[in-house]
């Protein structure tokens, strides 16, 4: 709850949030029609991010578990594309490799449920090095190749699709983040034990959150292969996947809700500024934002905005007060 | 065949010197200056990249550039212990809250130095290399360039020197008290701050002239870093996180697994680097010679 809501506690003010994303959603719907191709392009590296980051926040932001698997689970998407695509229809082969990321996160989720902290990092980075060099090996040994190519689909179309998974998402942090069950997970991140005692399953609520946020990374990748068109090991287990998730959540702050979102689409214009003809100044400005917002600003830019209207609010309060009297 | 098996052990050995420097300046950063430096193998590509530049524009000895570069290397880890890993540390609530905050700082880091290597002119995104030493040397039957043997000896003189400085030194014991116990070694005056600045400094110092090695024996480029940090912290949780001694001795078995692996199945070696990684982490997070 924000500051001004405490203050005034209109009735409609309650509103005006379901309004507006109302409105962005009925904007973005509406994008293809009267925007040129290229903002729909650039849509759609934003919402990737976007829905990367969201969703890495969905299970690390309340846990504190820091993991390093997101690109492991994109790549798993990309893969099911690469060999699914002929097969299944377009919409079926993103659930696919959403399905496939579940389940691959479900295991993994079980085996790491004794590890903490930066053992849990290490694993799951592992996880991502581990899968691309065996991939690597089994398509120079058995395929004779290194890549494969993704059928390609009209940039329309997975605008749309990655629209609805961007829905699907929104909606889902926002049921967790408002029922028992988002509770159940915040008390696991201040202290496991005391969540266990208290009757939370703590194995359940973790492994199941950290398939649902792999699910949406799974599905985001199946989707963006079909737009690079050409995958290898490399190019899909990339770990530079992994860490854009976690310092782009940061950026934005993980205190509220849209501090992900807020983080995503900043960098992401930033990508699509700068990666064309200064891709080194792009990630080295990155690093540089990145050692800042961590020593100066903790809690993102979600904290700043916090901050600022606490700064304002308590002027405010102060010049009311000197009416008064 | 026995000439095989000793070509097998050689080869991991002079492999293994290289990751036991580099695993050892790792452990030295996460063991008692208790930051998870995923920055790491950037020292290593500076230390071989200006390695690289003074043998091939100069024309300077790599040996003899690492006495100029080890220690500007050092200062540099030095002060960024001091100045933003201090900051993190008096700032952080718990310690979990440092771990974490200093790794994602030395995420940071991590872009940083690779970018900034990324657009010096010289230096670029393709792949160096020079021949120093590449003289055959022929160890019993199995033959080897000279060069990966002074890469051994270099490593294992400073990994015994560094022991005998941690065993016998005043300033050895205070960084030994500082890995068991910070706040305790503190009250008992030791300047903290100092010591683990010192500890970050060194680990640096140990990147950079492994990366001197490296650039002696392999090709290198300015992303090279990510790869020795993946294996330095597979060495670290192979000797138990925060053992010194420990990571000097895995440093030498992940060599002799790698060759091993690489004699029957080259493209499996990393395979089998990862595997043995976080299979420790699962059924051995201690480590393999851990308490």
């Amino acid at each position: 709850m924000s500051v001004s809501d405490i203050k005034t506690g209109f009735s409609y003010k309650k509103l005006i949030v379901p309004a507006v994303l109302g409105l962005i959603l009925v904007l973005l719907a509406t994008l293809p029609v009267y925007t040129p191709s290229y903002t729909v392009v650039l849509m759609i590296t934003i919402l990737m991010y976007i829905i990367l980051t969201v969703s890495w926040a969905l299970f690390s932001g309340p846990t504190g578990y820091v993991s390093l698997a997101p690109s492991a689970f994109f790549g798993v998407g990309m893969y099911t594309a690469a060999i699914l695509g002929k097969e299944l229809h377009l919409a079926g082969m993103v659930i696919a490799g959403g399905l496939f990321s579940f389940v691959l996160a479900l295991i993994i989720g079980a085996i790491t449920l004794r590890l903490r902290g930066i053992y849990f990092a290490m694993f799951t980075f592992g996880l991502v090095v581990l899968i691309q060099q065996i991939l690597l090996w089994w398509e120079i040994t058995f395929t004779h190749t290194r890549g494969r190519f993704v059928i390609p689909v009209d940039n329309t179309t997975i605008y749309y699709i990655m629209l609805a998974i961007f829905v699907t998402l929104t909606l889902t942090v926002i049921f967790i983040r408002r029922s028992k069950y988002g509770l159940a997970l915040q008390s696991i991140g201040q202290d496991e034990e005391a969540a266990a005692h208290s009757g939370v399953n703590v194995t359940l609520v973790k492994v199941f959150t950290f398939a649902i946020s792999a699910l949406f990374m799974g599905a985001v990748g199946a989707i963006v292969a079909t737009r690079w068109t050409y995958i290898d090991p490399y190019i899909a287990f990339n770990p530079t996947f992994s860490f854009f998730p976690v310092l782009m959540s940061i950026f934005g702050g993980m205190g509220q809700l849209y501090g992900p979102y807020l983080g995503a689409a900043i960098f992401a214009y930033l990508e699509e500024l700068l990666i064309t003809n200064f891709e080194y100044y792009y990630m080295l400005i990155f690093g540089i934002i990145m050692v800042i917002t961590i020593v100066f600003l903790p809690s993102g830019i979600v904290g700043l905005i916090q901050r600022w209207r606490m700064m304002k609010w308590w002027k405010g309060g102060l010049a009311k007060d000197d009416a008064n009297t | 065949m026995l000439v095989t098996i000793l070509d097998i052990l050689v080869a991991g050995l002079l492999l293994g010197g290289i990751y036991a420097l580099i695993a050892m300046g790792l452990s030295l950063q996460y063991g008692v200056a208790r930051v998870f430096n995923v920055a790491h193998g950037e020292f290593i590509m500076i230390g071989a990249m200006v390695t690289w530049t003074f043998y091939t524009i100069v024309g300077i000895n790599p040996l003899l550039s690492a006495v100029i570069s080890g220690p500007v290397i050092f200062v540099i880890g030095f002060f960024l212990y001091h100045t933003l890993f201090r900051y993190l540390r008096t700032k952080s609530i718990t310690h979990a809250a440092f771990e974490s905050n200093s790794m994602l700082a030395a995420f940071g880091l991590l872009f940083i130095i690779q970018n900034i290597a990324l657009i010096i002119p010289r230096w670029g995104s393709e792949i160096r290399g020079y021949t120093y030493l590449a003289s055959p040397v022929n160890i019993g039957g199995a033959i080897f360039a000279a060069n990966r043997l002074v890469t051994l000896l270099v490593a294992v003189v400073i990994g015994l020197a560094f022991y005998l400085f941690l065993m016998r030194t005043r300033m050895g014991k205070a960084i030994r008290a500082a890995a068991q116990d910070a706040i305790t070694a503190r009250l008992m005056g030791i300047n903290i701050n100092l010591v683990l600045a010192l500890c970050f400094g060194l680990g640096a110092l140990m990147a950079g002239l492994a990366g001197v090695l490296i650039s002696m024996c392999y090709p290198v480029h300015a992303t090279m870093g990510l790869e020795y940090t993946i294996i330095a912290i597979i060495v670290i949780v192979l000797g138990g996180l925060g053992n010194i001694p420990g990571s000097f001795l895995g440093g030498f078995i992940l060599g002799l697994v790698g060759s091993v692996v690489t004699y029957f199945e080259p493209g499996l070696a990393l395979v089998a680097y990862y595997l043995i990684f976080m299979l420790l982490l699962i059924l051995r997070p201690a480590g393999i010679i851990g308490k």
